[in-house]
């Protein structure tokens, strides 16, 4: 009952502190005909009369249409749905808080991540939080320039530090390599002991973000992720308003998810409309509810933290 | 023979990787926000009692062993083989000294063992947690050393070898973890 208790206080202080700065809570349909398409995250498909439908992996289409019909800047409490997570951070069914802040980038919106997990959870260090490229985490931690490297220089890296290499390693792309170094090695290093903001992700990972050249000229994602005590808590971006792009995007991840052996997905035309017709610059970001409060009480398992557990 | 794919994949599962029996003892699920999942298991030999660390990827599978488990009584030993009884049905099975290994040394007639199968054939045989020996050899104790913290050797009537404390006689009977190797108690004074 304890853990109900801090549950429904979190909630609280949220709602205060988005109150106050004239963020407005809104509540979107789950249930969806498009998706957005991602290459390794699946929705949960059902039926709903006799029409196919999905349970969303996050509210992000629906809330960018209300961005682009003129909301404002926005948050909500959303429950999400991805088929297959299942671990001690994982839940097929989580509780996401996603928000959108306009006129904001990533910098400025990193800013706000921050002084909202203050908020919430005062036990997380007084120090900034830091911010590095996903080059310098990489480079520093396990002497790999992601953007300059092969699959044969991850596997030898794998090998060096005694990850095992999965054996259908040589089948997947560069990015699923470096995300096996990332969560077998370099992750639980992450925000320890000072909070940490990843950014400028490889293009090839930027997903709904816009991209820009950095000063040495690499092409990078507008995108960060917060670690906070080797905890991913959440992912943000400046927020792409380029329908073109988008669909591109989404059919490339189609393309990704066909080569896998995945069903290709519906694509969110509704959302591609919505940026069609106009999405104010804006940056947006999710954040585990569930591993906030994992994070603020030292909770091993999602399932501590949620009212009841996974059936 | 039926697989399992990764998302069956979990702690207690009986596997077969390159040809032999493993059991699925750890199994954790990484995943990026955004990329590729990953399930991080530890297994343990069934034979060999090897530990292995592998990684696998959505999508990947694993084949299922044919692996039973069953409580059989043991009957004797022939110098070669060792025989045992299933208590019900009376089928007898059999293992070779390589098999049974360090076991051997705490086998007494009709215990009951947990005997693995693995495609038909037993593959390895494990004791009761606790057995009960009789002492067959050891020195005196020396005099006013009866608290235990001291010990001395011991050989039991099945021929193991253990430390007991000082105060133990020859034909006492004394109950040992078969886990350890460890004397836990006296049972009957001699």
């Amino acid at each position: 009952m304890t853990m109900l208790r801090l549950r429904a206080d979190l909630l609280a202080n949220a709602r205060r502190f988005f109150a106050a700065r004239d963020v407005l809570e809104v509540d979107t349909p789950i249930l969806g005909q498009g998706v957005v398409v991602e290459s390794a995250i699946d929705p949960i498909s059902c039926r709903v009369g006799s029409q196919d439908r999905h349970l969303l992996c996050s509210p992000e289409g629906p809330m960018k249409r209300l961005l682009a019909a003129g909301s404002g800047s926005i948050y909500q409490f959303a429950h999400a749905f991805r088929d297959g997570e299942v671990g001690r951070r994982h839940s097929p069914e989580f509780t996401l808080l996603e928000w959108y802040r306009v006129g904001f980038d990533h910098h400025a919106l990193m800013g706000e991540v921050e002084e909202f997990v203050r908020a919430l959870v005062p036990s997380v260090s007084d120090a900034p939080f830091e911010r590095r490229t996903y080059r310098s985490v990489f480079v520093e931690s396990v002497g790999i320039d992601p953007f300059d490297t092969s699959l044969a220089e991850v596997r030898a890296a794998c090998e060096r530090l005694s990850v095992p290499v999965p054996a259908t390693f040589d089948a997947g792309t560069l990015d699923d390599a470096l995300d096996l170094l990332l969560v077998s090695h370099i992750e639980s290093g992450l925000g320890t002991p000072t909070s940490l903001f990843v950014h400028d992700y490889p293009a090839s990972q930027a997903a709904l973000a816009q991209l820009r050249n950095d000063r040495d000229g690499r092409c990078v994602a507008k995108r960060f992720e917060l670690y906070i005590a080797g905890v991913e808590l959440a992912n943000g971006y400046h927020e792409l308003g380029d329908g073109v792009e988008q669909r591109r995007r989404f059919e490339q991840a189609n393309r990704d998810r066909e080569a896998r052996g995945r069903p290709t997905l519906p694509i969110d035309e509704p959302l591609l409309a919505a940026l069609d017709a106009g999405l104010p610059a804006c940056a947006g970001v999710a954040l585990g509810f569930d591993r906030l409060l994992m994070v603020a009480t030292g909770a091993e398992h999602i399932d501590d933290v949620r009212g009841l557990p996974l059936e | 023979m039926a697989s399992y794919s990764t998302s069956d994949f979990r702690k207690g599962l009986k596997v077969q990787l390159d040809r032999e029996p493993y059991l699925i003892i750890e199994m954790e699920f990484m995943k990026p926000g955004k990329g590729q999942a990953v399930y991080k298991c530890k297994f343990r030999n069934l034979i060999s009692g090897r530990i292995l660390d592998k990684n696998y990827r959505s999508g990947d599978s694993i084949e299922a062993a044919d692996v039973t488990e069953q409580s059989v009584q043991y009957l004797y030993q022939d110098g070669t083989y060792f025989h045992f009884m299933d208590p019900e049905s009376y089928e007898q099975y059999e293992l070779t000294k390589e098999q049974i290994g360090d076991v051997a040394k705490w086998l007494v007639e009709e215990m009951v063992c947990e005997v693995v199968f693995w495609d038909g054939s037993a593959i390895t045989v494990t004791p009761p947690a606790h057995v009960e020996l009789k002492v067959t050899y050891t020195e005196p104790g020396a005099k006013g050393n009866s608290t235990g913290n001291v010990q001395k050797p011991a050989t039991l009537h099945t021929g193991a070898e253990i430390m007991v404390p000082t105060f133990i006689n020859l034909d006492d009977v004394v109950r040992i973890d078969t886990r350890t190797g460890e004397y836990v108690e006296r049972v009957t004074k001699s």
